[in-house]
């Protein structure tokens, strides 16, 4: 919060985006399809501004003498149907074509930018106008409205491409608009409205700033778009016949297709190169913009935050009685990573051991990022995209998971090892009733009939303690509460009685008094079933109340592991220590703060580790 | 259920009333002197007068439009100024090989658009590539120069299909599907650019929930979540995509029949346009105004089935 005070000072706010600006723009000149989309958009302005000195006749001269005649001599590329040279024609055509285009631009750019700032800037009511505006423009064929001014007004260009610039004001108008709403309410603008800048000196550096890279790439498909309903019109023959484009040379190339078919294809191909030079620049400019902003946006995507690997060092191990009951799962230096954008791979888990007997529960604890739900993917073998296995084995039931193929890994999922995630409300498919999400599996994994899935779903609805079955059951996911959604998730999980149940973090999203009674539910399934249980979780109070054994990780690595009591007597490796020494000085003497939930309840694990950034 | 479409339909009338006045006021006040235009050069002021009061061209645009209006809703648009053809039935007998086309177009960009976009998504590699070259030309080039190309690759070059012309189904159908694929084709590439551009982006989205994890957890199949689940919840997006994209398709109508001379509406409005036929035009605007927004509500049913959350609201 510190940066606040910065944030009053608008030279600061915008010096960044000035250098994000100049890099992009030296970028666009390094990347070789802008590079190339630039240079031929360049010589095709060249033509048209000095079409009067390149062009050897007149565009509008016709040789009656002269029609149709082939390449060469006194026309290098040939006369069309009238006996004009094509050449000068194309050049011309270059002229008139592409400042039609501008003029549609530059009306749109205009109308657009200015309504979207001041319908974003100031207020609603503009919107709700722009809105009925917009969807009027956008309920009708622009080719239609183009033909029906041209009854009224006749065959201009220039008119065509004015009223066409209007139809095309909403893709800036939206674009601005949405920007300049979302700069509004920032915090920077407040500060630099409250520290006495104009509106106008506002909207020109913070919010101009913001959307002047969107409006050039607009601009290059808005353009292109212009030049395409243009030639179509002029295609039509619905155009000026006086004045030279591109569109009419595609006219007159249709009329005499049969007869001389290259006519149609210099005009094509100016049209085409143009529209292709256009779109490659949008969608250069488009990558490059995002490549700038693109850390931040890789963050959120990222499973994990990017943490330096830690070095290996011995694993704290308490020591034990050899523990009874047959193993169930059995992971042992098991390592996790993901490519890097310079082709190496960062790992996330790294050397990892564990094992799960049947009955037990294992606990996974860490902070985020700690590689503990990696972990949980890893042996479910549903990692995110890019995510591998690059060592180790997972032993589970005399197969080796680590490179078990995928359709065999199909048949334990489900059946065997099952999967109870953090987030209930992400976790089940908005589309589907939770009825269909609980019988579809079962039915896959169970071979029964739909009847008989049916009937168990609600009989495993009941069991894990949603009062009316059959409601929830034909419930949509949004119709059910966030602990309602865990319980049908639990449900989902325990369906077709699997050896081993990973649960990550499975009460995290839900409130204090709902989290308590899903851990009761969790642990008397657990011991009805008598399942191996890998629980995922941050929260030291959740360990306690439900593990027996508890391995530690930090930065993808375990430093601690042994049985939950030997651990909570006796931890020895410092994180761990500083882990408990959380939750500890957390319970001590601010009772009023902590007493606002209810007492005895597992401790919030957020404010867990808040205290440790404190310490650091 | 019943109130959504209820108001989609009020919302979609409200727009067609506004689109008609509009059309009206601007083609009737802009027209100049149309009894003129209609009887040429050399008709003296008399018959000029005598003509413009027959159309009623003299009494206030208000007036004349009140009379329009009530007639419309009649069922009556008028007649053609030049043809004296009703100018309902004239629509009425070119909106089926219109109509024909638009929907031939709309299937081949769905069926397409889906099986290319979900395997760019899920598979990546080249047929990624394949999706990101047919985006780029669909996009960069017009409908009627790819037509153009068809033509001549492959009705005078190959002699597959008919270079021009149009065989109503009901007489021939092999002759039918020869004179409509083409156009089909030609109309359909732009959409197809779009909107497996948008099936990708959505299904990569829709891949990154939760619950497809969740889902496969549950044992059931990587492809059997993709198709049923994954689908779904892309839908959503692409569709809106194709009714934005709808209206282009209406428009690009007009120009591929040219290309391929096919009597539908695209003809009539060529022909209403270049003579300043305004009571046909202002058919049009009325005629391509219904189709849209009778798609649009489609669209919008659609995504009600698609999406439980749209149906409550």
């Amino acid at each position: 919060m510190t940066n606040l005070a910065h944030s009053t000072d608008p030279q600061i706010v915008t010096a960044p985006q000035e250098t994000a600006k100049v890099s992009l723009f030296r970028r666009i000149l390094r990347n070789p399809m802008a590079l190339g989309s630039l240079t031929f958009l360049a010589v095709a302005v060249f033509c048209a501004a000095f079409a009067q000195f390149l062009a050897p006749h007149d565009p509008n001269t016709s040789v009656i003498s002269n029609v149709l005649s082939p390449a060469g001599g006194e026309n290098p590329l040939g006369t069309d149907g009238a006996g004009r040279d094509v050449l000068s024609r194309l050049l011309y055509g270059a002229q008139f074509s592409l400042a039609g285009a501008l003029v549609a631009l530059a009306t749109a750019l205009v109308i657009g930018v200015t309504g979207g700032l001041l319908a974003g800037y100031f207020g609603k009511w503009i919107d709700t106008g722009w809105t009925w505006v917009i969807s009027l423009l956008m309920a009708l064929p622009n080719i239609i409205v183009l033909l029906a001014a041209r009854a009224v007004v006749g065959p201009s260009l220039w008119a065509a491409m004015l009223i066409f610039g209007i139809m095309l004001s909403p893709a800036f108008f939206r674009l601005v608009y949405a920007s300049v709403s979302a700069v509004r309410n920032e915090l920077y603008v407040d500060a630099a409205r409250v520290s006495g800048l104009s509106d106008s000196r506002i909207i020109a550096r913070h919010v101009l700033t913001v959307v002047r890279a969107p409006i050039v790439i607009q601009s290059a498909i808005v353009g292109g778009i212009a030049l395409a309903v243009q030639s179509g019109l002029e295609f039509l023959g619905l155009g000026d016949i006086k004045v030279p484009t591109w569109g009419a040379m595609l006219s007159d190339g249709f009329t005499n297709l049969y007869t001389a078919p290259t006519l149609i294809l210099w005009p094509a191909l100016a049209i085409g190169l143009t529209l292709i030079a256009l779109t490659l620049l949008a969608n250069s400019l488009r990558d490059e913009l995002e490549r700038s902003t693109g850390p931040r946006k890789q963050n959120r995507r990222k499973p994990t935050k990017p943490q330096p690997e830690a070095a290996a060092e011995d694993i704290v191990r308490h020591d034990e009685r050899e523990p009874e009951g047959e193993i169930v799962l059995d992971v042992s230096h098991l390592s996790v990573g993901y490519p890097t954008p310079d082709g190496g791979i960062k790992r996330v888990v790294n050397d990892v051991s564990l094992t799960v007997r049947r009955g037990e529960v294992h606990g996974l604890v860490g902070e985020s990022g700690s590689g503990k739900t990696q972990t949980a993917w890893s042996i479910l073998r549903l990692l995110p995209e890019g995510g591998k296995i690059v060592g180790g084995s997972i032993h589970f039931q005399g197969k080796d998971l680590a490179t078990l193929s995928e359709q065999e890994m199909e048949k334990l999922r489900g059946r065997k090892i099952a999967y109870i995630p953090q987030e209930p409300m992400s976790n089940l498919d908005p589309a589907f009733t939770i009825g269909s999400q609980l019988v579809e599996p079962m039915r896959i994994c169970l071979k029964i009939s739909a009847r008989e899935a049916r009937e168990r779903a609600l009989a495993l609805l009941a069991r894990v303690g949603i009062p009316n079955p059959e409601r929830t059951f034909a419930a949509y996911p949004h119709e059910v509460s966030g602990g309602m959604a865990q319980r049908v998730l639990i449900a989902g999980a325990i369906s077709c009685n699997p050896d081993l149940l990973i649960a990550d973090e499975p009460t995290t999203a839900l409130d204090v008094t709902v989290q308590a009674e899903v851990l009761d539910l969790l642990r008397d399934l657990q011991s009805e079933f008598q399942m191996a249980v890998i629980l995922v979780t941050h929260n030291f109070g959740v360990v306690a109340d439900l593990c027996d054994r508890v391995s530690v990780m930090r930065l993808g690595r375990i430093v601690e592991t042994g049985p939950t009591r030997s651990i909570f007597a006796d931890p020895r490796h410092p994180y761990t220590q500083e882990l408990l020494g959380a939750i500890l000085s957390e319970a001590e003497p601010r009772g009023p703060l902590v007493t606002a939930g209810a007492p005895g309840q597992p401790v919030s694990t957020r404010s867990a580790s808040n205290q440790k950034g404190a310490v650091q | 259920m019943i109130t959504f479409i209820v108001r989609r339909l009020l919302t979609g009338l409200v727009l067609l009333a506004a689109i008609t006045t509009l059309g009206f006021t601007l083609l009737y006040l802009g027209g100049g002197d149309i009894a003129r235009k209609i009887l040429g050069e050399n008709a003296d002021e008399q018959t000029v007068a005598l003509k413009a009061q027959e159309l009623g061209l003299d009494r206030p645009v208000f007036a004349q439009y009140g009379d329009w209006v009530v007639n419309a809703l009649g069922g009556d648009l008028g007649a053609s100024w030049f043809s004296g053809q009703p100018v309902a039935a004239a629509i009425l007998s070119r909106l089926a090989v219109t109509l024909s086309l638009v929907t031939g177009a709309v299937v081949l960009i769905a069926i397409i658009s889906v099986t290319l976009g979900v395997l760019a998504a899920t598979k990546r590699e080249w047929i990624d590539r394949v999706a990101q070259v047919i985006a780029l030309l669909g996009f960069a080039i017009p409908n009627f120069l790819f037509a153009v190309a068809l033509v001549l690759l492959f009705a005078l070059t190959l002699g597959w299909f008919d270079p021009t012309g149009y065989v109503q189904f009901t007489t021939s159908p092999s002759g039918w599907a020869k004179t409509v694929t083409l156009p089909v084709v030609a109309l359909a590439l732009g959409g197809i650019a779009a909107i497996t551009q948008q099936v990708r982006g959505s299904v990569i989205d829709a891949l990154r929930n939760d619950y497809v994890r969740t889902l496969r957890s549950r044992g059931i199949p990587a492809r059997r979540v993709i198709l049923k689940h994954v689908l779904r919840n892309a839908a959503g997006p692409a569709l809106a995509v194709l009714a934005v994209y709808f209206v282009g398709l209406m428009g690009g109508a007009v120009i591929v029949e040219q290309v391929f001379a096919i009597p539908g509406l695209g003809q009539v409005a060529v022909q209403a346009t270049t003579q300043g036929d305004i009571p046909l035009v202002m058919g049009l605007l009325v005629a391509t105004g219904i189709i849209v927004i009778v798609f649009n509500l489609l669209v919008d049913l659609a995504q009600g089935w698609l999406n439980p959350k749209v149906r409550l609201s």
